[in-house]
């Protein structure tokens, strides 16, 4: 009787098991539905960031012809006597981004190099986690330390130098990104493989030309992501430019002066209060659309550059 | 003649070795001194900060709203918002993020689909925080009706980090042994009961440390909520969310207006008053401070996870 119990609990049992068998492999199903959604969620954001940005700004092409946006040297979308030429706002942010570049690519490859192939492996494994806490720092700090720290120390020997200018700005940024540069090129520089550093001690070759001649054209195609990702940053910030640079647009490559960029506009705009709609809320999404090209133009570039240079080891 | 030659070829090479020696400790040198440098005047620029802002620490500057008086000012309205928003970022974040990391880690076949969206995540990482402000204010704002709210910024920033988190927690789940899985699928786990059962639970150090660093990240964040239209003179806080009475939890400080610690700070910078600029870096040095506690934070809970894992 016993045994009888035994065998029809051992059934109801292992019914159980197949029921709840079919049962999991369809909440399996259903889990898996739900984790691709939570995936797509990316894609969904680029499309609606592109989507956006075309939409509004379809609407101000309306208003604006393409040549005078792309040819009239005037941005001056919220006055009376409107301008919708875009290069100001575009000349101001390449001078921004090339004064921060002249910072951060020398000084950030020199780190790497330094990091990587000279300093001893404690001082590399403390500046790291540093070199990335620094990279968490909020921009708007950054911003601070350009128009009240940096602005004023500049003008202590160029007198006539505007309180705000492009160069503070830029330098600032430069600084900002050099622990970007450092961190990605380091790793690229790191992956390296051993051996190709000890072929090149065994032809008599000494730590630098090691650095320089093997292992920084190894890394080749990770370092020029290093740089475009800092060229990213440059081109996209956004706090530094519009508490440092000033906010008229100013068709100038001349760092000296100030001169607002494409994010000081939209941050300059989205300050005052303007009617969803108008001319104005359109021309922030015609600088946000010119933004993104110009940062996919050079991840382009960059991952054009990484895929010619890389090495296959 | 022979040895002579090889003689004095020898002899450069030496002298040649000599100077390309010295360059070397000249560029070690050199390095050094970059790296100091740099490292050097942004610790100047931090002390400089705190130093400013020094005059202005204290209780009264905590529990003070903003005001048209330097000396009254204080982030009382900005560190609540940005503790608010950083609750909506976190809730949206968390789950989205760590779902897509399962799918595309543990799920997703090898195809051109799951190409599409790794490239849209890695993309999104690249695309320029003001650019997602212009987003949330198009879409969310105008389109969905959300208001120049609290939910608005917190689903923004939720966006902004997405990809932190989902990078994060990827690492995490490869970290994990092929071993364990197999082991849970020889006693016939399916593969959600593989994930959650002993993946997820090996790897929630890693995720709770890209947490923390995106939020570090979403809290420093300026632009994208400027350009939704956060105010920065706000001399009310949100209503709480909970209430006296039932169902005792409220949402409605979810659609409340709001400003936050680093609008605050802008606004302070901006001002052409002196006076206020002491306020600005006095909100700098404790964002600086909220920053660098919450990295070292997710550093120390990535080291005991680390410490407990021994595979």
């Amino acid at each position: 009787m016993s045994g009888s119990r035994a065998e029809v609990s051992q059934g109801v049992a292992a019914q159980g098991a197949f029921a709840s068998l079919k049962y999991r492999k369809n909440r399996d199903r259903v889990v898996e539905l739900v984790l691709l959604l939570a995936g797509l969620v990316a894609v969904f954001t680029t499309i609606a960031i592109v989507f956006i940005l075309v939409y509004e700004s379809a609407a101000f092409f309306e208003t604006v012809t393409i040549k005078e946006f792309l040819t009239d040297t005037l941005w001056s979308p919220l006055f009376d006597d409107a301008h919708y030429g875009i290069m100001p706002l575009v000349s101001g942010t390449l001078t921004t981004t090339f004064v921060g570049l002249l910072v951060a690519i020398p000084l950030g490859t020199i780190v790497a190099i330094y990091l990587s192939e000279f300093a001893g492996h404690r001082l590399r494994e403390t500046v790291k986690p540093i070199l990335e806490l620094i990279a968490a720092v909020p921009t708007v700090v950054f911003g601070y330390f350009a128009l009240l720290v940096v602005s004023p120390f500049l003008r202590g020997f160029m007198p006539e130098l505007p309180g705000f200018n492009m160069l503070s700005a830029g330098l600032v940024i430069g600084l900002m990104i050099v622990p970007y540069i450092a961190s990605v090129a380091e790793d690229a520089m790191r992956s390296v493989p051993r051996y190709m550093r000890e072929g090149s001690y065994a032809m008599g070759a000494t730590k630098l030309q090691t650095a320089l001649r093997v292992v920084v054209p190894g890394a080749l195609s990770g370092i020029a992501a290093a740089y475009i990702l800092g060229i990213s940053r440059a081109v996209g910030e956004t706090m530094v430019v519009a508490i440092a640079a000033g906010m008229q647009p100013q068709l100038t490559f001349n760092p000296t002066e100030p001169a607002a960029t494409i994010t000081a506009f939209i941050v300059q705009v989205s300050l005052g209060d303007l009617p969803h709609g108008s001319i104005g809320y359109q021309s922030i999404f015609a600088a946000g659309l010119v933004l993104m090209i110009m940062t996919l133009v050079f991840n382009l570039i960059g991952f054009y550059l990484t895929r010619k240079f890389r090495e296959a080891y | 003649m022979n040895t002579s030659v090889a003689s004095t070829s020898l002899e450069e090479i030496r002298a040649g070795l000599g100077w390309r020696k010295q360059l070397d400790k000249l560029f070690a040198l050199l390095g050094l001194l970059v790296l100091f440098a740099c490292l050097g005047i942004l610790l100047m620029l931090f002390l400089d900060l705190v130093r400013d802002g020094a005059s202005r620490f204290g209780w009264d500057f905590v529990s003070s709203f903003p005001s048209r008086k330097a000396e009254n000012a204080g982030i009382l309205s900005a560190a609540v918002g940005t503790a608010l928003i950083m609750l909506v970022t976190a809730v949206v974040a968390l789950p989205l993020g760590v779902a897509a990391a399962i799918y595309l880690e543990e799920y997703a076949p090898k195809n051109w689909f799951t190409a599409i969206i790794e490239i849209n995540v890695t993309n999104l990482a690249g695309v320029p925080s003001i650019i997602y402000g212009l987003l949330a204010l198009g879409l969310f704002v105008y389109q969905f009706k959300m208001g120049q709210s609290v939910q608005t910024a917190g689903l923004t920033l939720a966006l902004l980090i997405l990809p932190i988190v989902i990078v994060a927690t990827r690492e995490a789940l490869r970290a994990v042994p092929k071993a364990i899985r197999e082991a849970a699928y020889g006693l016939g786990a399916t593969r959600w009961e593989v994930t959650k059962d002993h993946v997820l639970p090996y790897s929630t150090g890693g995720i709770l440390t890209g947490l923390i660093l995106g939020l570090s990240r979403a809290i420093g964040e300026t632009a994208p909520i400027i350009t939704i239209g956060a105010l920065a003179f706000i001399a009310f806080l949100p209503p709480s969310p909970i209430s006296g009475e039932f169902p005792f939890l409220s949402t409605e400080w979810l659609r409340s207006e709001f400003t936050a610690m680093p609008i605050q700070m802008f606004n302070w910078i901006s001002r052409p008053d002196q006076a206020f600029q002491a306020n600005a870096a006095a909100a700098g040095a404790i964002l600086l401070g909220m920053t660098l506690f919450m990295n070292a934070i997710a550093i120390y809970i990535r080291y005991q996870f680390r410490k407990k894992i021994n595979w």
